[in-house]
């Protein structure tokens, strides 16, 4: 993975110690709270209900597990013990104290981690293929053209003042694992017919209120002017996006109101003009990131052997695992969603486990997921019922990946001071309903998402089955989602009817859910056969 | 009459700065005002007559003067180059790398404060306004 030179090392202490000065000047009042705010949120503190949430980046979702320890550190020292991953493959610490806030930003230091630009109006953290370097079928691996596009976002003096946030997200591969359409800006780097790597540039996606897939904006970007093309997108928006309205200011709405063909004229524009100017690093800086990204030393020969004779190893292997590029080994997903447990939430102790068991098992390795869970990404098959054993002891083996119990919720009214309803009750309570009747198995694969306002953090708009939490008149009420999804046929969900309460959300899930179990087809997953059938059944089951 | 805190060795414009409308009507000033829904582009053409260019910050989270600022550079605009109000100290270095030689913020912006604030940044990771050499340069050459 990625280590920083002296030069990076040097950046990200200098933000440690601007950042210390900062808030430094807040607590002797010299800085006002309104001009403190963009300051702090740019090095990811964000006032919630109950205190300061610190968002730590996790660059492209990839951990070490030296990093993976000072995690757990953190959480230990400064928050109640737990850390809790996020849909953006960052994590969050909830209990954070402003004054200790420079202080754990000088200890992420020294372990090559910041917070920088994890929250405000800039550049988001450049999220990725959380199976990057180990999936079968990825062209390159994604992350040296995401950590190219770190580099150049942090601290880039015209993009730190934007209408308002923007996440970039890179793949490289057919399958999309990380929503890449529903982000501001989704890269796919391809090959072209004659052979060559470039980038295809998807623009203006996202959830939120008016949840929009971004249309293909360029279909081949060449790699080296990878990082001019995304100047000129960004700084068409950063003048012409809406700054009027905060809910019309991200750059789906320019690119919407404009129409694509427009806003793709504009950029071809600017990025006309910006190749005069000599801003793309050099291809050598490409290839010196690369570097870092070769394949760890595979054993040569592994077995792809697996004793598959206990059966509880064997649910976990079918439902958690997938297959790696490399024979003998595999990729192992670690559940973070415990049925009756908060999804993404890991306890110091856990996340020290998972560090070890990357260091002894996964070429000290991890991945955070944008479904809130961990990944060993390079697991040889004959150390696998091993790593079983020793997840399962510590309540990390639960074998539910891409079941209705694997659900994404946002932190919803426990912590969020935007949330209208709760999200992690009703993730608590449809998990434990369906573990309770045995049904998340024949369920097969069904992606959940909820979220506690229309802000969409929990991702609704994007789940086979979506709940999100409204206001109404004081009480709070859950509308239902079916048909949406974040993958390669992305789609957004459909609202069903008139929402329920909190227990009857649960039950109006079930009713959904038995409804694609009387109807589907063989192979069919829930999403095929609601698509098939369409939403008049599932109405007619719910409200009928 | 705000500080100026001006990088250049030049003597200040004094002419009052009129609107880019006003300017691209009757274009015999020296000294213009960009608002932020003006097009900085609209100048390209009159820059030689130009000696000073604010471009004002009502908002300092309203950040399309950078933009408007390096435009005006990249099209090779040589005169002083002023952001003027809501300008703070944790925003000059950005500021600077955009193209702004001079700031003429609302509050005063101590001195020492302000170098301190220019000295920040040891090295930058992209090309931008200024003569700064990115990251990438240093490591390739
Ligand atoms: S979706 Fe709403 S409630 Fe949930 S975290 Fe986002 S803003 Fe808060």
């Amino acid at each position: 993975m990625y280590r920083y030179d002296q030069y990076d090392q040097d950046m990200v202490d200098a933000r440690v110690a601007e950042f210390r000065d900062q808030t430094q000047r807040r607590i002797e009042g010299k800085l006002t709270e309104d001009q403190f705010k963009p300051l702090r949120l740019q090095n990811g503190l964000y006032l919630q209900l109950h205190a300061y949430m610190l968002r730590v980046a996790v660059p492209y979702g990839t951990l070490s597990s030296a990093q993976m320890h000072m995690l757990a550190d953190i959480a230990d020292k400064y928050d109640r013990g737990y850390g809790h991953f996020t849909t953006r493959q960052n994590i969050q610490y909830n209990w954070i104290k402003l004054e200790d806030a420079p202080q754990i930003l000088a200890d992420l230091a020294t372990v090559e981690m910041h917070a920088i630009q994890t929250s405000g109006n800039c550049i988001r953290n450049i999220s990725s293929d959380q199976f990057a370097g180990a999936a079968a079928d990825e062209i390159v691996d994604p992350r040296p053209y995401a950590e190219l596009l770190r580099q150049w976002s942090s601290f880039h003096p015209e993009f730190l003042a934007l209408p308002r946030k923007f996440k970039i997200c890179v793949i490289a591969s057919e399958t999309d694992r990380a929503a890449m359409k529903l982000h501001d800006i989704g890269i796919r780097i391809v090959r072209n017919d004659q052979g060559e790597l470039g980038a295809a540039f998807y623009v203006g996606g996202g959830m939120g209120r008016t949840p929009m897939i971004a249309p293909l904006l360029r279909e081949f970007v060449p790699l080296d002017q990878l990082i001019t093309y995304s100047e000129a997108c960004l700084r068409v928006y950063n003048r012409y996006g809406r700054r009027d309205n905060k809910y019309k200011a991200r750059i789906k709405i320019l690119v919407h109101e404009l129409g694509k063909d427009e806003y793709a004229r504009q950029v071809e524009e600017e990025f006309a003009h910006l190749q005069t100017l000599g801003i793309e690093p050099p291809i050598a800086e490409l290839e010196r990131i690369k570097t870092y990204f070769t394949d760890p030393a595979f054993q040569a020969g592994a077995s792809d052997d697996l004793d598959l004779s206990d059966p509880d190893f064997a649910l976990w292997v079918e439902r958690n695992c997938l297959a790696h590029k490399q024979s003998g080994y595999i990729v192992a997903n670690i559940s973070l969603k415990p049925v009756g447990g908060i999804p993404g939430d890991a306890s110091a102790a856990q996340i020290h486990l998972m560090a070890d068991l990357a260091k002894e098992y996964s070429f000290d390795e991890l991945r955070v997921t944008h479904a809130q869970n961990i990944v060993l990404p390079h697991v040889r098959k004959a150390d696998l019922y091993t790593l079983w054993q020793k997840l399962d002891e510590a309540g990390l083996g639960a074998a539910n990946l891409d079941t209705i119990e694997d659900i994404i919720a946002c932190p919803g009214l426990d912590y969020c001071s935007l949330a209208n309803a709760r999200s992690i009750p009703v993730a608590q309570k449809i998990a434990t309903r369906f573990a309770e009747t045995g049904k998340s198995g024949t369920l097969g694969e069904l992606k959940l998402k909820i979220s506690g306002c229309i802000n969409a953090c929990g991702h609704h708009h994007a789940g086979h089955i979506g709940i999100l939490g409204v206001d109404r008149k004081g009480v709070e009420n859950y509308q239902l989602l079916l048909g949406g999804c974040e993958g390669d046929d992305t789609s957004l969900g459909q609202i069903t009817g008139p929402g329920f309460d909190e227990d009857g959300i649960v039950g109006a899930v079930e009713t959904a859910t038995d409804v694609y179990l009387a109807n589907r087809k063989d192979g069919e997953r829930f999403l095929d056969t609601y698509r098939r059938i369409g939403m008049a059944p599932f109405k007619e089951a719910l409200y009928g | 009459m705000v500080d100026v805190l001006r990088l250049r060795d030049d003597d200040p414009v004094s002419d009052p700065a009129v609107t880019v409308d006003s300017f691209i009507e009757q274009s015999n000033a020296a000294a213009v005002r960009v608002e932020p829904g003006d097009d900085a582009r609209q100048l390209l053409p009159h820059l030689e007559q130009l000696r000073l260019v604010e471009v004002n910050f009502p908002a300092f989270t309203d950040g399309r003067g950078y933009s408007a600022a390096r435009i005006l550079r990249e099209g090779g605009y040589t005169g002083e180059l002023r952001a003027v109000g809501d300008v703070l100290l944790d925003q000059l270095s950005h500021l600077r790398r955009c193209g702004f030689d001079a700031f003429a913020p609302e509050k005063p912006i101590d001195q020492a404060d302000a170098e301190a604030a220019f000295g920040r940044w040891p090295h930058v990771y992209q090309a931008a306004a200024d003569d700064r050499a990115p990251i990438w340069k240093l490591r390739h050459g």
